[in-house]
């Protein structure tokens, strides 16, 4: 592969992903709105599309305010590591035999390293904003997050016993015979469970929790910083999907007659349709209980499915 | 556990029930007859206006958004001046309608009103008065009256004997 083409790929999915980052804001709009018996923002553009604009435009024309008690630096800089941390998440993401950016050998690591990033940006927002409802949001992201990521790399780790490699390319080279899922259901449903609060999605979005902290950790931003809180949001759902049809759904693998990247985004669609159905399904479960649920109930199971795994495993070895 | 799952299906299946939303321009809500919109004035069965100017509709009005002026022509039959609806403070409760003696003033099941500009809602006699009898076919107020305004003769409207001769003996 030339450099040119390399340049060529991160461009290009740079872009791709963006535009499904501002796409979602309407798809999660109908679909909510679906799910709730209307018909949701269907007027402007065709089947309402251009509510992207719309909204991307409001964002962009108003006061993009920093409160004079806030650490001003801090506060600038915690939106963008949000979205930077994400982004550098993708790079290791197989889209199809060819484009991926990088194929690290420890793919997987990287991974789960930027998405543990990614709470610097909640707990660095929260704080510079000097605001007591954005510092208790702060507080539950970094709880949570600390929760939700160790069972996190620990449900993914029964993938790579099977698999015996990091990179997610021989990862999905793994699943040609047999999807991921049939092995590991329950490495399946924990990684969703924790990659749904580890993008503080509802069910899990305790550190915004309008109905108790306004909105959390980003209570005190306005224009653009507050649409990159936004834009990470929908890039980490894109993201955990992603992930989740690599490990588990054999990423781009899929019948000949259609190219992998089709089947790869289609896989990821259903599961960021998924994301949006637990949002309009779910309630949000109190604080202690998240804390609770994940502590002695997720790590116990994830636990246990690690053991038995690296058991049989062993036994088939033999 | 179990129950979650359920949830999520059947707020899944949401997805192909019939929808709530009226998409309004293209498709409107069936008002009732008696819905509480616009006001119109009436007219009796003779065309002409049947408000008397007798006040007692914008006595009764809470918002205080009913001005006119009773005139009364050369018959003696009264008439408003001007009669004047603001409709920016209109909160169409219906009690002028209730109020009205004659029942000139309706409220009609008309809600496609706004305006840009405020003093657009702003309604004279000319706009308010309509040429239909509205919800009372046939009710003609001076027909009835104890006044002859021009309608009658004595002794001619409805309900009315003719006037007794006084000087004569006879029954
Ligand atoms: S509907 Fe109510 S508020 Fe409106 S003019 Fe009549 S009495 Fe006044
Ligand atoms: S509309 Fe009816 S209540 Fe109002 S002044 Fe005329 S007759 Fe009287």
């Amino acid at each position: 592969m030339t450099v040119f083409q390399h340049i060529l790929i991160v461009l290009g999915v740079l872009f791709v992903l963006l535009t499904i980052a501002a796409g979602l804001i309407w798809v999660e709009r109908r679909l909510l709105a679906l799910w709730q018996d209307r018909l949701g923002p269907n007027r402007a553009g065709p089947l309402g599309i251009f509510i992207v604009v719309a909204d991307t435009l409001k964002l962009f024309f108003k006061e993009d305010w920093i409160p004079p008690f806030a650490d001003k630096w801090v506060f600038v800089a915690a939106p963008a590591i949000v979205v930077a941390s994400v982004l550098m998440s993708f790079v290791i993401i197989p889209f199809s035999p060819v484009i991926v950016i990088a194929d690290l050998n420890v793919g997987l690591l990287f991974f789960l390293a930027m998405s543990s990033l990614g709470v610097y940006s909640i707990v660095l927002g929260g704080w510079a904003s000097n605001n007591k409802y954005s510092l208790l949001g702060a507080l539950r992201g970094a709880s949570q997050m600390m929760a939700y990521e160790v069972f996190m790399g620990l449900s993914l780790m029964g993938v790579v016993m099977l698999t015996g490699s990091f990179n997610l390319q021989d990862i999905v080279a793994a699943q040609r015979s047999m999807w991921f899922i049939v092995y590991q259901p329950l490495g399946f449903i924990l990684f969703f469970i924790a990659g749904v609060a580890e993008t503080h999605r509802l069910p899990f979005d305790i550190p915004e929790a309008e109905s108790e902290l306004i909105a959390g950790y980003h209570a005190e931003y306005s224009g653009m910083k507050f649409g990159m809180f936004f834009i990470g949001e929908y890039l980490g759902i894109t993201l955990i999907s992603a992930m989740t049809v690599t490990m588990f759904f054999g990423g781009w693998l899929g019948p000949g007659f259609l190219p992998p990247w089709f089947w790869f985004g289609g896989k990821t669609a259903i599961f960021i349709g998924l994301f949006i159905l637990l949002r309009a399904s779910l309630p949000r479960p109190r604080y202690d209980q998240l804390i609770g649920f994940g502590w002695k109930l997720l790590l116990p199971l994830v636990l246990a499915n690690l053991l038995v795994t690296g058991a049989v495993a062993l036994l088939l070895k033999k | 556990m179990l129950s979650l799952l359920r949830t999520i299906w059947l707020v899944f299946l949401h997805l192909f029930h019939k929808k709530a939303t009226i998409e309004y321009p293209e498709e409107k809500i069936p008002l009732h007859p008696r819905y509480r919109g616009r006001i119109v004035l009436t007219r009796d069965p003779d065309g002409q206006e049947r408000c008397v100017g007798c006040y007692l509709c914008a006595a009764a009005c809470p918002v205080d958004c009913i001005a006119l002026q009773a005139a009364e022509d050369e018959n003696g039959r009264r008439y408003p001046e001007f009669f004047r609806i603001n409709f920016s403070r209109c909160i169409f409760c219906g009690y002028c309608e209730d109020a009205c003696p004659t029942y000139a003033i309706q409220l009609i099941p008309d809600v496609e009103m706004a305006e840009f500009h405020r003093q657009d809602l702003v309604f004279e006699k000319e706009d308010l008065l309509i040429d239909s009898e509205g919800k009372y076919p046939g009710y003609n107020y001076y027909k009835i009256a104890g006044i002859t305004a021009g309608v009658k003769e004595t002794g001619q409207g409805a309900n009315e004997e003719p006037p007794v001769d006084v000087h004569s003996l006879l029954p």
